[in-house]
């Protein structure tokens, strides 16, 4: 099972990663985020198995920095809507050079 | 802040002291609950303040006096946890295990990164409402992100520094888009979270296979584990620390991942630049250094040379760069970028001489930014307009003194000697603790020298156009500094000249400062060398 379990979690892992870097709506690469933390947590779930509870612990911690990152990040996304009228990143670019 | 490094002098000498003393210091047990709340003393007195702050910033409508209130209040309660933090220092206690340390290189990083927090919420007390910024929430959130930093400098456990870099980034995510109004404050604010939040996953994916391999996350256990079951090889252990690596590289801005930051750093409001810069900057490297000592010795042979690659990149990069920039933020932005590669050098060293070198150039580097920015701010017309390297010129004849302190702070980033103060002996010990790490690391060496030598490019640019062009007559007429930025200015001025003069004492304290991993292994000063100071 552990093996199944570390390979499922890099296969979600790497699909977000993939996802933040082709897609370019801020919120779906902010779902892609989402989507790292958690194949993070299946993993350390994962190990929980072979050393014990304290993994467990971790996932709490992570799954609470997350849901403060959301909310801080969709406040964000939703700043930036009001100036722009749109969540695109290709054409959020004011500063460059 | 001249009164609390006499007293952090003294502290130094006590400790000199008490080291010399055969009988063993006092420890803490971090597995007992009271002992633990105890060693987080200072950490504990800066989230509870911050916390009560952040009701009575809340408790009335946003006004400049309320704002302004809060923001004195905030700068009182950095004092205090200073004062704490020299208080746990000069007792010299140590904890040799447990999650967090207890150690001087610990409350060395903790009085830089609270000297960087009190110059910030100074800068941006007075600043904010230039920029129609009147939300006293703002100090509080740069407390709470002072908060993590200091968890960052105590962390000895891979979810602390998690936890610590999350309260950190978190809270300067919502700072660099705290001007409303403004559309590029927003963009720089989106930019940070989503690279932010990209870097955090790799960091945590980093962490969650180094605990796979290792089956712990407490630093010391992980160490002992990889050298035990010489796990250098392993798989899953090299992907977890490429991981790490990669999102430690992402906080620090070094090449290749910096792209976010000159974006980052142009668009926030610039006392909360000057905070990215400096404070956040300081702790997500005092993590990494202490990560790279404590847990791994023994695979740094092996990511030497990624590294040493990822040092001289950044070094000649961000140099090269900053060479063309035209705004001054942006150019600070990208001198930051080089200055971590500078950073870098100390942790390709990775012994006790690195880290001492690490802490003078920290202190060297956050007087420095501070202040630069300080001028940035003090010359700056609201709407993040006048910030032009071309708007400098001639400000030697309208404002000397203003120009004077400008160039103390570009000739320390350089690491000129005398007039660039603690900034040259700063570059010195990075270059000595390279020349005498166990692996001479002379080419290092060589490339940090030519990377300072491009490095005059811009910032000589800077002291060229304010001292030799002339005013050119449509410029604005430069502002009464306030208060405020006024003595971060030229305290910052001041300190980086004095101790460019007589560095004995600072280079002493930088010495005495090390992790606890590494106290007790390098040669101590003799208490003599201190006291014929």
């Amino acid at each position: 099972m552990l093996a199944e379990s570390i390979a499922l979690s890099a296969l979600l892992f790497v699909i977000g990663v993939v996802g933040v870097l082709t897609r370019r709506n801020a919120i779906i690469v902010f779902m892609c985020v989402e989507l790292m933390l958690n194949a993070v947590n299946l993993t350390f779930i994962a190990f929980g198995r072979v050393y014990g509870y304290g993994a467990q612990a971790i996932v709490i911690f992570v799954m609470t920095v997350a849901a403060a990152e959301a909310a801080v990040g969709l406040a964000i996304v939703i700043a930036i809507f009001r100036h722009r009228q749109t969540v695109d990143l290709d054409s959020i670019n004011l500063l460059k050079g | 802040m001249l009164l609390l490094q006499s007293a952090l002098v003294q502290s130094a000498l006590v400790q000199a002291a008490l080291g010399a003393l055969p009988a063993a210091r006092p420890t803490w047990n971090l597995a007992l609950p009271g002992q633990l709340l105890g060693a987080l003393g200072p950490d504990l007195l800066l989230a509870g303040g911050a916390v009560l702050l952040l009701l009575v910033a809340v408790a009335r409508p946003e006004s400049d006096r309320h704002q302004r209130a809060v923001g004195w209040a905030s700068l009182g309660l950095v004092g205090l946890t200073i004062v704490a933090v020299v208080a746990y220092a000069s007792r010299g206690a140590l904890a040799t295990e447990g999650p967090i340390a207890v150690d001087t290189f610990r409350w060395a990083v903790d009085i830089v990164v609270l000297i960087g927090t009190g110059c910030t919420i100074a800068l941006s007390m007075e600043s904010n409402p230039l920029d129609g910024i009147l939300t006293a929430e703002s100090h509080v959130l740069v407390l709470f992100s002072a908060a993590g930093m200091l968890l960052l400098a105590a962390a000895r456990d891979l979810i602390l520094v998690f936890l610590g870099i999350e309260l950190m980034s978190v809270a300067v995510y919502i700072l660099s888009g705290l001007d409303r109004r403004s559309e590029r404050s927003a963009e720089a604010a989106l930019k940070y979270f989503l690279l932010g939040a990209f870097s955090t996953g790799f960091l945590l994916y980093g962490i969650a296979l180094v605990y796979g391999a290792t089956g712990s996350t407490n630093l010391a256990t992980i160490g002992e584990h990889v050298a035990r079951y010489s796990l250098m090889y392993n798989p899953m252990l090299v992907a977890g620390v490429a991981l790490l690596l990669i999102g430690f590289s992402f906080k620090v801005a070094a090449v290749p991942f910096h792209m976010w930051a000159p974006d980052v750093y142009e668009g926030a409001p610039t006392p909360i630049t000057a905070f990215m810069a400096a404070a956040v900057k300081v702790a997500a490297f005092a993590a990494f250094l202490r990560i790279w000592l404590d847990a791994f010795p023994t695979v740094a042979y092996q990511w030497h040379n990624a590294i040493w690659l990822l040092a001289v990149l950044t070094m000649l990069v961000g140099n090269v760069v900053a060479l063309r920039q035209r705004n001054l933020k942006r150019m600070l932005a990208y001198s930051s970028i080089a200055h971590a590669g500078y950073l870098l050098v100390t942790v390709v060293v990775a012994n006790s001489l690195g880290a001492s070198a690490f802490l003078f150039y920290l202190v060297a580097y956050t007087l420095a930014t501070m202040g630069a920015f300080a001028v940035v701010i003090a010359l700056g017309e609201p709407g993040e307009r006048n910030q032009e390297i071309a708007d400098y010129a001639g400000l030697w004849t309208v404002e000397p003194w203003l120009a004077a302190a400008m160039a103390v702070f570009m000739m320390a980033l350089l690491g000129f000697p005398i007039a660039g103060g603690m900034g040259f002996f700063a570059k010195w010990y990075v270059i000595d603790a390279a020349i005498h790490a166990p692996h001479p690391q002379t080419v290092l060496a060589v490339i940090l020298v030519l990377a300072s030598v491009i490095s005059c490019g811009y910032y000589l640019g800077v002291v060229l156009t304010m001292f030799m062009k002339p005013r050119p007559a449509n410029a604005p007429a430069v502002r009464p500094v306030p208060t405020g930025t006024f003595l971060v200015i030229y305290l910052s001025a001041f300190t980086l000249l004095l101790f460019g003069v007589l560095p004995n004492g600072f280079v002493q304290l930088a010495h005495d400062s090390v992790p606890i991993s590494m106290v007790g292994a390098p040669a101590r000063a003799p208490v003599a060398s201190a006291a014929s100071r």
